[in-house]
């Protein structure tokens, strides 16, 4: 189905159905139809490797942020060696203006639990764990419940449908630190550390949790893969926009009537979403400034959206990114300057402090914003945070120091005369 | 003061290890276990995390330091954390926490006299939809802040009612 065509969508992650979230109900409506598919159509499915190349071939990209393929990350995995071999699925979901995995766990939780079970099949993995951030203790306790109905069903276990596959499924969650959400910083986390990334190469694949092979996908990555197996690849990459297909969950907050969390295809006009699915601007006022897909992408001015689709190509021509498509909506009254110190201020607290551009930059992001907000700032700090940004980015490593770079670079060149009107004010205030 | 975990506790211990293949991994767990039991991790805490788990006191440490919910000092009986990130802002974030700070007689980061309420300014919660928001010691969420929901919310914890889980829809889902 076309992107244009939203209003008749279907949705298929999160259903309409009553009490999906109970196991009986999911089982009724087809749940985990397509892990036994998987696990004794030997006709359909000759091997594992079928599997992988399915969703590959369907093109999931990941919607953790990166929008890499799904079944091509998958496809990296060295060959089971008998050894164990790892799945870590990434609920961390920590990057401001996203709020959309917790709707699976809430909501649909078995979709994403068969969805990690047949990926676990797919790669030969071993051992399952889901990583939620421990702020979300009510879904924490809401996976484990799922993970255990599922349990008790034999969906994991030993023999899974009488096949000789057996896999364990756990939860486990942090306890605060952004920075878990980058993937190998999660694998530390998860083997009890302190949440430093690692430094690639290797890359998890060859050496992840505990030194073997492991697989990192998002919560809806994973949620979407038991319909690719049901409906198959053509089914998947026909919904939404081509470069980037599938049903997302778009996440609208900010000045909007009706903020929430959305199940539509890709592609979807960013003004029909603000203007349609969103209920339009909150009391009227103008649309200013939109931040596409969680703090980290960069911003656009209202007049940069006109056709502007949410799709990786589209929002790459607009000079941003899809990201998480947490979309942040800002309306006339919006202060750049405190909404970019504000951003500031978040990467600075939740820099690990390992690497220097990074620890050090963002401080000092922070700090220059800060004299610029509160109207001690010159116009020559504004090129001074430019400068800063291009030392930060791609000089450490993980992308956090890009992440907290881009906004800077963007809101600044993209609000220029709004950021130089409020340098100028204290500068004629201080002669 | 001796801290001690109980029986359960143990129980629970045992039942955390048996996930990983190594003991290292228990410890944002373990850490988890002593919280829920003491109310904080201070040194004393991790020292006992440390010794239960066969691991080293400065390996405890590190952890729990490096995260930001584990209360390395004790804290009020209701721990408010008012999330401010971004989308929060936009919407009043700022305005709820000083509401707070005037209703409360704290500045953010302190403890009330009686001991009832530790305010705290966090980042992003992932509730962006619902802002402004805030967490009640690290466990329910408290949606779409107004200052007269905010002040209910007040009088309903002083007299040690707790608030419901706040379950909000998707807005287009028609559960059939």
């Amino acid at each position: 189905m076309s992107s244009a065509d939203w209003k008749n969508y279907e949705p298929v992650l999160i259903p309409n159905v009553k009490d999906i979230h109970k196991i009986d109900v999911y089982i009724k409506n087809g749940g985990y139809s397509a892990l036994k598919s998987v696990l004794t159509d030997k006709k359909k499915w000759a091997d594992s490797k079928s599997v992988v190349d399915e969703v590959k071939a369907a093109n999931i990209r990941g919607r953790g942020g990166a929008g890499f393929n799904a079944g091509l990350k998958w496809s990296f995995m060295p060959p089971a060696d008998g050894g164990p071999r790892y799945l870590a699925c990434n609920g961390d979901e920590s990057e401001p203006g996203t709020f959309k995995d917790r709707k699976i766990f809430e909501y649909n939780p078995h979709v994403f639990i068969e969805g990690a079970l047949i990926a676990a099949y797919a790669m030969q993995i071993t051992t399952i764990y889901v990583y939620i951030r421990g702020e979300y203790l009510a879904y924490i306790k809401m996976m484990e419940k799922a993970i255990q109905d599922a349990y008790d069903k034999g969906m994991i276990g030993k023999n899974i449908f009488g096949s000789d596959y057996s896999v364990d499924f756990h939860v486990t969650y942090g306890a605060g630190a952004y920075i878990c959400g980058e993937e190998t910083s999660m694998l530390e986390s998860l083997e009890g550390k302190r949440g430093y990334p690692r430094v690639k190469p290797p890359f998890p694949a060859q050496k992840g949790l505990w030194g073997r092979p492991t697989t990192i996908n998002n919560i809806e990555t994973l949620a979407h893969v038991p319909s690719v197996i049901n409906r198959g690849a053509g089914w998947f990459s026909s919904i939404g926009a081509e470069n980037h297909p599938g049903p997302i969950l778009y996440g609208i907050s900010g000045h909007v009537n009706r903020p929430g969390v959305y199940e539509l295809p890709s592609g979807i006009p960013i003004l029909d979403l603000i203007h349609d699915v969103a209920g339009g601007m909150k009391n009227g006022k103008k649309l200013k400034a939109v931040i596409p897909g969680g703090s980290s992408t960069p911003v656009l001015r209202a007049d940069q959206l006109e056709g502007i689709t949410m799709d990786s190509e589209s929002l790459r021509t607009a000079g941003t990114m899809l990201g998480t498509a947490g979309m942040v909506v800002m309306d006339e009254d919006t202060d750049m300057v405190d909404m970019l110190w504000r951003i500031t201020h978040f990467y600075h607290h939740e820099s690990c402090g390992q690497c220097t551009p990074c620890r050090e930059g963002t401080g000092w992001l922070e700090k220059i914003m800060l004299k610029i907000k509160n109207g001690n700032g010159e116009v020559k700090d504004l090129d001074l945070l430019l400068d800063i940004t291009t030392q930060m980015e791609g000089r450490t490593i993980c992308a956090l120091a890009d992440a907290a770079a881009w906004p800077v670079r963007h809101t600044i060149t993209r609000f220029r005369d709004e950021f130089e009107a409020r340098c100028k004010k204290s500068a004629h205030a201080v002669v | 003061m001796e801290y001690e975990f109980t029986k359960e506790d143990l129980k629970e211990i045992e039942k955390i290890k048996a996930k990983y293949p190594e003991v290292m991994p228990a410890t944002l767990p373990v850490l988890w276990v002593a919280q829920n039991r003491f109310g904080h991790v201070e040194p004393e805490v991790q020292r006992l995390v440390a010794k239960t788990l066969g691991l080293p006191e400065a390996h405890v440490h590190g952890v729990a330091t490096f995260y930001t919910q584990y209360y390395k000092e004790k804290k009020g009986k209701y721990v408010l954390d008012v999330c401010t990130c971004l989308s929060c802002q936009l919407c009043g974030g700022y305005d709820i926490l000083e509401h707070l700070e005037k209703t409360l007689g704290i500045k953010k980061g302190e403890t009330t006299q009686d001991g009832k309420f530790t305010l705290n300014e966090v980042e992003c919660l992932g509730a962006c939809g619902y802002a402004p928001m805030l967490q009640i010691t690290n466990d329910k969420y408290i949606n779409n802040l107004t200052v007269e929901k905010t002040d209910k919310l007040i009088d309903m914890l002083k007299k040690d009612e707790e608030p419901e889980y706040e379950e909000i829809e998707m807005p287009l889902r028609k559960v059939k």
